[in-house]
């Protein structure tokens, strides 16, 4: 049986020579920017301690980088940001809001298991 | 880039069959559907992670601090071995791109090529990780000490080599009198590494008493070795397991006489060496069993990445995507590669950086 459904959508993808060259600078231009984001990282890692006041500035730096790092390889390489929108919502919404949801709950509760070690030891 | 943002559907043929409300093909959906699953089960993992991390009250390792080695040139080099790891991971995706727009083109010659690139980076990645592993077992050669008052520390410093064991006791193999180095004949000729493995699992076992320790044979050596130097003790957490608010240093001739003295009490697990499932000298064993866990998943992934990549490159070799009209199933295999290169930059984070 033929799978029209395959067929349907895949001869869409393709593009021409000239659209191509686009694409490729595009990547290239998302690869220098992870690249420079890490090596950014790997820096501030190395200079910032732990136990220095601004750590926590440098934690949520941290996340948010990791963050804009995801968000690149989501719409580009995956070319999440390329597909209908409702594809993309489908997509990333439920998984954000299950996913805010647990860090927030787990979060919550292991910060009150930890009082409770502190008041009642363990 | 894959074109279908812009097609435009009319209602009627929307809802009349044969047309995707998502405008995309029936394999790359559920492409995606697998990996919203596989996205909630590392989501669910590092989320488990970060709750044992805040239940915890004793001090959970520093990434700068446990990862600081490189293959061949020692430690002092913090979280470069890592960064190298997740630049590697970075361009094989970049090349999976690459391979999935040469597709587009209907560029065969250009899909082989890159593809062939992304399965060499993944290759590279699961090098890198098996020596990242096998150097987060084997661990330190101080590994972590037990104090007197119970607290435990991570020692820093550079170990003093071995340089010849005396023989004081006789056992099955090694007889009284005799000098183990690395210039002697047979079996008694050891070098620096040899000697230091041998001690390592007596000092594990404690089995070591007055500068001198028990050979698997059952003799007793006495060592002789170079001085140690920069030896620091950092203690983070206090006899109970509770964290100090600021870890306290300990060096010098007082560092060298809580570590040895704690290697030559003969007390079994006042020395703990690199990582397995119970414990580690890195901190919490929590600490050891996620790391294995998470970055073996991730290894377990990258693993079958590489497997359905070479899988792929077949198909694109054989010419069975140029004939089928369109190059799909690189974009699909090209998903689940970009998705291991995600999960990578979370781990990165969480596991390394913060």
């Amino acid at each position: 049986m033929e799978r029209d459904d395959i067929i349907e959508y895949s001869l869409d993808t393709h593009h021409s020579e000239e659209q191509g060259k686009k694409i490729r600078r595009k990547i290239w231009l998302v690869t220098a920017i992870l690249t420079v984001i890490t090596a950014f990282e790997v820096g501030v890692g190395m200079t910032v301690h732990q136990d220095s006041p601004s750590w926590w500035i440098v934690k949520l730096l941290f996340i948010g980088l990791t963050l804009l790092k995801a968000g690149y390889i989501v719409l580009v390489f995956m070319h999440l940001g390329d597909e209908k929108k409702v594809l993309k919502y489908f997509i990333l919404v439920p998984y954000a809001l299950f996913v805010i949801y647990l860090i927030f709950i787990a979060l919550t509760e292991a910060l009150a298991v930890n009082a409770a070690w502190d008041q009642y030891g363990g | 880039m894959a074109g279908h943002g812009t097609t435009h559907v009319d209602a009627g043929s929307l809802w009349g069959g044969k047309v995707s409300p998502f405008s995309t093909s029936y394999g790359k959906l559920m492409m995606w559907f697998f990996l919203v699953s596989d996205a909630l089960t590392f989501g669910g993992l590092l989320v488990a992670y970060g709750y044992t991390r805040h239940t915890t009250d004793s001090a959970w390792p520093i990434g700068e601090e446990t990862f600081d080695s490189l293959p061949f040139l020692g430690h002092g080099f913090p979280l470069i071995y890592v960064a190298l790891m997740t630049f590697i991971l970075i361009v094989s995706s970049v090349t999976m791109v690459l391979a999935v727009e040469a597709g587009h083109r209907m560029d065969k010659k250009g899909v082989i090529k890159w593809m062939i690139a992304t399965i060499i980076g993944g290759f590279f990645f699961l090098g890198s990780q098996a020596w990242e592993w096998s150097h987060f077992i084997h661990g330190s050669h101080f590994g972590s000490v037990e104090l007197d008052n119970g607290s435990r520390a991570i020692v820093k410093g550079h170990f003093g080599e071995f340089q010849s064991l005396t023989v004081v006791e006789s056992g099955k193999e090694f007889k009284e009198g005799k000098t183990i180095s690395p210039s002697a004949k047979g079996h008694y000729k050891m070098d620096a590494d040899e000697m230091f493995h041998h001690f390592r699992h007596a000092s594990m076992n404690g089995h070591v008493h007055d500068n001198q320790f028990t050979l698997h044979d059952g003799s007793v050596v006495k060592w002789k070795r170079h001085a140690d130097e920069h030896l620091t003790l950092l203690v983070k957490t206090d006899g109970s397991g509770k964290a100090f608010e600021k870890v306290k240093k300990i060096e010098g001739k007082e560092a060298e006489k809580e570590y040895w003295g704690a290697v030559n009490s003969g007390e079994k697990g006042r020395i703990i060496y690199g990582a397995d499932l119970s414990s580690n000298e890195y901190g919490p064993s929590q600490y050891g069993q996620f790391f294995f866990f998470i970055t073996g998943f991730h290894g377990f992934h990258v693993f079958s990445g590489v497997i359905i990549n070479i899988l792929i490159f077949l198909g694109v070799a054989r010419g069975t995507y140029h004939r089928r009209g369109h190059y799909e199933m690189v974009e699909k295999t090209g998903l689940y590669w970009h998705f291991v290169d995600l999960v990578w930059v979370f781990v990165f984070t969480f596991f390394y950086l913060v």
